[in-house]
Parts: C-alpha cells; structure tokens; sequence
C-alpha cells in the first residue's frame, strides 16, 4: 500500500510533552495531589531466611482504625502473589523469608509522623536458617538453556588453538531519578492505581488477581514517569499491589511512595554473574567453536529471569558466525533481593564476555592480527546463520557500524600525565529488537486509532495505545507516525492517557519494541484510518492486532530458529585515563555508530544511545553494589554512584540507517542497544593503557591497582 | 514565615524546621521541584536561594525567611519559555524530565554568572545535577547554545 512521504519521520520535532517537563507542570505520581489520602509504608524483613515466628503490635501505640491501618498477608483478597511468570513471589510474607528485603506487613496513617511512630511499635521475630548468599553456595536454578549448533567437542580437536577466559559482571541499579511510587483510590468495588510505571497492563494483571477484581474494577494509570530502564518493568506491580491492599483496608486513597534509600535496598538489579568462554580457532584466526557457560543469579524469586537469561544466552557468541557452538546458561536461586529487568536484559552480560573473548583469541594468535582484523573475519553478514539457526535475511550493520566508528575515532592522543596511561577500547555488538522467539505472537499486541467526530476535515485524531512514554520518546514518535501516515500536521494528532480503562493493550514498554512494533501498529492502522475517511465519516475508530509474519519462526523446546524478527548494531570505541597510582579509571571519549535501521527522531535517537552509553560506562567503572548479609551495603545514593557531568566522556553518536523492512520507515528497536557496548570497550582500553586484562566489571580503582600489583 | 516565590511574596504557617522541598510542594504547590534522593546527592530537588542553587530537601524552610526562593515554576516570565527552557526543548535535553527542573536551575545560574562558559564549565556547573537519561550530553549542547 502506497504511503504519503513523510513529513515529519526523521525530523527531530519538539518533543510532545517538552514544555510540560521545562516548566515544572508534567505531574509525577509524588506530585499528585489526593484529597484524604494516607502515607504508606511497607515492612520488610530483616533476615535473609527463615519463617516469621511472630509480628506482634506494642499495645502502647493506639492501633485504632481511625488512625492507622495495617495489611498483614491475611488481609489479601485474592491469590497472594505477584503475577508475572511463576507464581513464587507473595505480596507479602505469610511464613517463609527468602531474602532480607521481603515485605511483611504494610501500614498507613493521615500523617507521617503518625505513620513512623506505628513503624517503631512493631515487632517481628524470625526463626533463622543458614542463608544461600553467593552463586558459589547456589545449587537450585529457576532454569536452564541449551542452544546447540555444530559439534564442539568434535571442531576442538581441529582447531590450532583452544583459550578459556572466565569473565564476571555485577549488580547494578536502574537508579531512575524518580523512585517507585503509586497511589491506590478506592471507589465503591473499583480500585484505581495512578504510578511510575512502564507496563501499564502487567500492574493491571496482578492488581486482579491479588485483589480479586474484574477487569472493569482494576484500573491501572501511568502518571508521567521518571525514568524506569527496565526498574518499572515489573516491580510496580508489587508497589501497585500494596498500596491498593492499603486503600482496601484504610477505605481511602493511599500514597505509597518509596524514598531513595528503600528503592536502592529493595528493588530489582541488573543479574550478576559469571561466564566462561572456550573459544578454539585455527593458526590463520578461523573461527572453529564457541563453548559458552553462563550463570546468573536471580536472586530470591523468579520475576523475569527466565527470559533475561534467554537474550543472555542468544546474544553470547556474540555478532560472529561460528560453526560449532555450545551454549549452557542457568539461572540460580539465591537469598538475595530478586534481580529483574534492566536495559539489555542479559545481553549486556554475555556480550561483555563475548566481546572481551575476540581480544584474548587475538592476543593468543601474535602473529600481528588485531582484534578488529578477526571481528572483520567472524562477523555476521547478509545470509549468515546464527547459533539458533536463524538465518540473518535482511539489515545486517556489522561491517557499516564498524566502519563508520573507526572513521569517526580520532588518533589517540597522549595522556599528558606521567602517572596517567592512555589507552583505547572497541567492541561490535548486536541486540535482537523486539521480544524473544515467540513474544509478540503470544502477546498480540493492540493499538487503535480514531478521527474523532470532528476528525475529517481539519479535525483530531487519537492514538490508543497503553505504551508509555519513559523519556525515550514514545509520545512523539507515535505522533510522528500517526501523522505522516494520515497526512496531517502532528498538532491534529492526540494521545489518548495510559489508562487501562481506555486503552487497548499494546503490551509492555520494553524488549525495544516500542518504536518497531507498536509504532508499526500506529502506522498501519493510521493508514487503514485514512484510506476508510475516503469513504466513511468521522467519528471513526481502527485497530490494529499484530500478527507475526508467516517467515518468523521458532521452536522454544530446541532454541532454534528466528530468536529475533532483525538486530540492531553498534561498535564502541572509547579512550579511557588509567591512573596508576591511585587505580581510578576515567573514559574520556566515547564515539558509537549505531545500525538503528531508521531514526524517525535523530535527536531523540541519539540521547537514547548517549544516555545508555554513559549507564554501561557506569557499570564498567563506579557502579559497584557490596553485599553484607544478604543485602546492599551501599543502599544509599551517596555510597551508590551514577556518573555526574564531570565523569561523564565526551561522547559522539553516528546513527547508521540500514533499513529493517518490516519496522514503521525501515526502524529498529535500539533502546537497549547502547548498553551492550561500551563495558567490553573500556576493559579493552584498560588493558590498551596498562597491559593488564580485567575481566571483570566494574573495573574499580581496588581491582585495577590490584591487577597491576600482582602483573 | 514569609519569603518570596518566583517574584512574589508568600507567607507559610509551618513549623520553620520543616524541609523547604516539602513546603515549596505541599503548602505552596510548587511541585516542579521534584524530590529524587532526599539527602543531597542527585540535585532533582535544586532551588535558587537569593540566586544560589541549593538542595531544598537540606534546607529548613525557617532558614528562607526574607530570602528570595526561584524554582522551576519562575523560569518562564509571562507565560514565554526562557531561551534556557526553549533550548533544553530543542536539544533534546529533557528526556524523562525528572531531573530537567533542577538541571534548569543551575545551568540557568550558569549562564547569569558567566555568559560564554565553555562545555568543561558547564560539567562543573552541572556536577550536583544528576542525570540517567541523557548522558549529560544534550544537556551540555543544550547550555552551550544559550551562552552569549
């Protein structure tokens, strides 16, 4: 079907709520104002492990009613648990404790003051059990994957030269600038959530469930929303559920909003974990097998880690073809605070290991190769096959992400410094946009569109959708699309709240699917819209399910197959500082080229990359969680550190447009992308400045001194 | 106490060791002001005091007295965005915006100090400020392009 040419696709328009976020008007869900409403707050346990033996309520506080409420597990209406994928997690603790941050017992007060002094006269007391703190101690796991391609053990035998490296990441947090938060509004049986959140049909499901509600009585609005990365992917659901268990029982609107020091001690991180890589290749750098073991740690229930390790295990050859490869991934159980979605969703960890391996083959090779001289000679191509056997049909960036990056890299430039070693870092990656496998099948994602009654000539028109804007842009762009394929100035176009009582479910904000999918749902819909105004009037409404090509396919038993409709791709180069006396590492540039097929808002496009670069430079450097008794020593924004301004490099984002034929305009997903990269690349550097190799992030002044002393 | 609001005068029943973030918020309704850390860290909670930026959640609202207090809410002068708020627009520098109040302030006390600061001056300028969106790099252009 022919569409009009764009007019403002590829064009960086003001954003949507731009003047509402400079002047201070965008409300937040803390900046709601609810007439009546209580403060909440939520108990946690204070063990790792064991059962409750006893919650008791000092008898010398005034427990009435009219002054406070409290939700023990007892009082849940429905099923006690938080719905996602397995139904292991409770909305709060009956009798077990799985880890040291598990909710107990919920309270609320019409003030705060009130609602501390409830807090301090309550007593829960534990029988304790030894506790599984360590992926070392951990013998359960939530899952297993096996991807088999070739035959390993039968390529090592004729491969010239066999390296083992094992490589390890750590924890990290989102730390979006707007902690958790929700307030619950009862009405009569309905009851009404407004939060921080992504997905605004996964607190919609678990808010039914537990609390027993209809589809009709559960209603789930996003307030504008400050920042998530993943970290209200699913955790508003549990933070949904409690404050709506308050309002239930206070039979009042409850406020239940998280300060700093709760969201970094309890909420979900990036999984940690530890990969090992043997990786046989012939004298002249031929690539033979790839044999790959990955262990994360899930932490103490199972949120979504069956899938983060999915993308972690699809993504751990990296962007090379490879005949023989073994791929054995588990997740394990720990009592530690359950890890969940982050930007790059296992990726990240894998790909570090992946990526960090070319440099160790090449090192071992000395014969002059160079790790980009063997990224040139495995890297995927056009008609390539992957480890699932997918076969790479279309939109392959490898070769023009590489190029473009080292043309726009400067020479290295001397440090300067005596005690401060230059040295430089790159590394190609791939990130599979959309869901794994059969995701959007599953999901069935839905949008619709409408010209509203005074929508023909002139008139408005309203996007449906209950994806959310994050700060990446979702608003926009749909107005983008939805005008250019209606013909019509964006300013007709208009979006409808993310609010589950209006909108369809066109599935979570995540897996960067937003701008490929949903937005390729907006497209088609606005164009079957504008096709039907030839000859209906407005009012008028179109929707639009997804319906997954009949060329995708994939076998979730035996992981073969199409893992993902088509890849993004970035290569990272960064120069990074080494201070020699004092281990500190600083990345001063960063220069990234990124296949994202299309950028239908360049400027947007490129914060989203440069934001996410500077949060995996983050975790290759000062972003270190320390674990003591099971959870966060460093619980606290200022012993927990994201880059400021001063340590964040320079940085220069090349968009590649290499169009995906099925993405609204030729896009791809790319949001999680820009995380993928940077880690291995600054590793590389350090090991470019110091000689030594790291494998291990983050790369702390501790470890970096250390690796050098014991050189 | 009293003290003035964006160019006006204002007057708080309130005990004075009350933090200002939460008086600007929930006695006076300025809630562009936005609380991220509560301890000083992340900048989200930045105001101008007699055109100083602060933490408002460090600051008892006592210690405002007579003193006069800018927030987010005071950039725009009749209703026109400042060529600041305008730039931040255009550059992409506001991406989930929860920083963008506090991010404003002090670029904005930036540019009334120093006309041409150069883009290591606006790191330095903006270091209380955290961002996780952007990557400070919009943020920077976008500062950069106000200067004079």
């Amino acid at each position: 079907m022919p569409r009009p040419p764009s007019t403002t696709v590829g064009r960086s328009v003001p954003r949507r709520e731009g003047v509402a976020k400079v002047t201070g008007e965008a409300l937040y869900t803390d900046d709601l104002v609810v007439p009546g409403a209580w403060y909440g707050k939520t108990i946690r346990s204070t063990i790792a492990r064991g059962t409750i033996r006893a919650i008791t309520f000092d008898p010398s506080f005034d427990w009435s009613p009219s002054r406070v409420a409290v939700v023990t597990a007892e009082d849940i209406p429905g099923e006690n648990v938080v719905q996602l994928i397995r139904d292991d997690q409770p909305a709060l603790a009956e009798r077990e404790i799985r880890h040291r941050e598990e909710p107990v017992l919920l309270i609320a007060a019409p003030d705060r003051a009130t609602l501390e002094e409830a807090a301090r006269h309550v007593r829960i007391t534990y029988d304790q059990t030894e506790p599984v703190l360590t992926l070392e101690d951990a013998t359960e796991a939530f899952t297993q994957i096996e991807i088999t391609k070739g035959d390993v053990a039968a390529a090592e035998l004729d491969a010239d030269l066999v390296t083992e490296r094992t490589f390890r990441v750590g924890l990290q947090e989102q730390l979006y600038i707007e902690p958790q938060g929700a307030i619950a509004i009862p009405d009569g049986q309905a009851m009404k959530v407004i939060g921080s959140l992504q997905c605004p049909y996964y607190v919609h499901r678990a808010l039914k469930r537990a609390l027993n509600l209809t589809d009709e009585q559960a209603i789930v609005v996003q307030a504008e929303t400050g920042g998530g990365f993943g970290g209200k992917e699913e955790y508003p659901s549990l933070v949904a559920i409690h404050a709506a268990l308050l309002a239930r029982k206070a039979g009042r609107p409850v406020r239940l909003i998280y300060d700093r020091h709760e969201d970094l001690a309890a909420t979900t991180k990036r999984h940690p974990g530890v990969i090992k890589h043997r990786t046989a290749v012939r004298w002249d750098g031929t690539l033979v097998s790839q044999d790959i073991e990955i262990v994360l740690d899930g932490g103490a229930y199972c949120t979504l880690t069956p899938v983060v390790l999915s993308r972690a295990a699809i993504h751990a050859t990296g962007p090379y073809v490879c005949p023989n490869v073994r791929i054995r991934a588990r997740a394990m159980v720990t009592n530690t605070p359950p890890n969940g979605a982050f930007r790059g969703f296992g990726a990240p960890q894998s790909l570090f290991a992946a990526e960090l391996m070319v440099e160790h083959v090449a090192e071992q090779l000395q014969r002059g190769v160079t790790s980009v001289d063997l990224r040139r000679q495995w890297m995927l191509h056009l008609g390539d096959t992957t480890a699932t056997g997918q076969k790479l049909t279309e939109s392959v960036g490898s070769e023009l992400v590489l190029d473009a990056a080292l043309k726009a890299a400067p020479p290295v430039r001397p440090s300067g410094r005596p005690a401060v070693r230059r040295g430089r870092g790159l590394s190609l990656v791939f990130h599979g946009s959309g869901f794994t496998g059969s995701g959007e099948k599953k999901l069935s994602g839905k949008v619709a569109i409408e010209a509203l009654a005074d929508g023909g000539g002139g008139g408005t028109f309203q996007i449906l959708t209950a994806s959310t804007e994050i700060g990446q842009g979702t608003k926009t762009i749909f107005c983008q699309l939805a005008a250019d394929a209606l013909g019509v100035p964006i300013e007709r176009i208009v979006l409808a709240p993310q609010d589950t009582s209006l909108v369809p479910d066109s599935g979570p904000t995540v897996a960067s699917r937003t701008a490929m999918i949903v937005g390729g749902l907006i497209q088609d819909a606005a164009t079957e819209l504008r096709n039907r105004l030839q000859r209906e009037k407005a009012p008028l409404r179109v929707e639009k399910t997804y319906v997954q090509p009949d060329s995708i396919h994939w076998d979730e038993a035996t992981y073969q197959g199409d893992a993902y409709p088509v890849y993004a791709w970035a290569c990272t180069i960064v120069d990074v500082d080494v201070d020699m006396t004092t281990g500190e590492v600083r990345v001063t540039d960063l220069v990234t080229a990124v296949d994202c097929g299309k950028a239908l808002h360049p400027v947007m496009a490129e914060g989203q990359i440069e934001g996410g670069a500077l949060q995996a430079v983050g975790w290759a450097t000062i972003e270190e969680i320390k674990m003591k008794d099971g959870g966060y020593q460093n619980d606290r924004l200022a012993t927990y550190l994201i880059p400021t301004a001063l340590d964040a490099p320079n940085i220069r984002t090349i968009l590649v447009e290499n169009p995906y034929s099925r993405g609204p305009y030729g896009a791809k997903g790319i949001g999680e992308l820009p995380m993928d990269g940077p880690a291995p690349a600054i590793i590389a550097a350090i090991h470019d400045a110091t000689g030594v190799w790291l494998d291990e992030v983050p790369a702390t002044p501790e470890k970096v001194l250390a690796a050098c002393a014991s050189r | 106490m009293r003290f003035t609001l964006n160019g006006r005068p204002v007057s708080v029943d309130s005990p004075g060791s009350r933090r200002l973030l939460d008086v600007l918020r929930e006695d006076l309704g300025a809630t562009g002001t936005k609380e991220g850390c509560g301890e000083g860290e992340c900048g989200a909670c930045s105001v101008l005091i007699d055109g100083e930026v602060v933490d408002s959640c460090l600051v008892a609202a006592g210690q405002v007295e007579g003193c006069e207090v800018t927030t987010v809410e005071g950039l725009a002068q009749g209703g026109e965005l400042s060529a600041l708020q305008r730039s931040f627009i255009e550059h992409g520098a506001a991406q989930c915006g929860i920083c963008t109040p506090g991010m404003l302030l002090a670029a904005h006390v930036l540019l009334t100090q120093q006309r041409r600061p150069t883009a290591a001056e606006v790191r330095v300028a903006l270091a209380g400020n955290l961002c996780r969106c952007t990557g400070y790099t919009k943020i920077i252009d976008a500062v950069l392009a106000c200067a004079k």
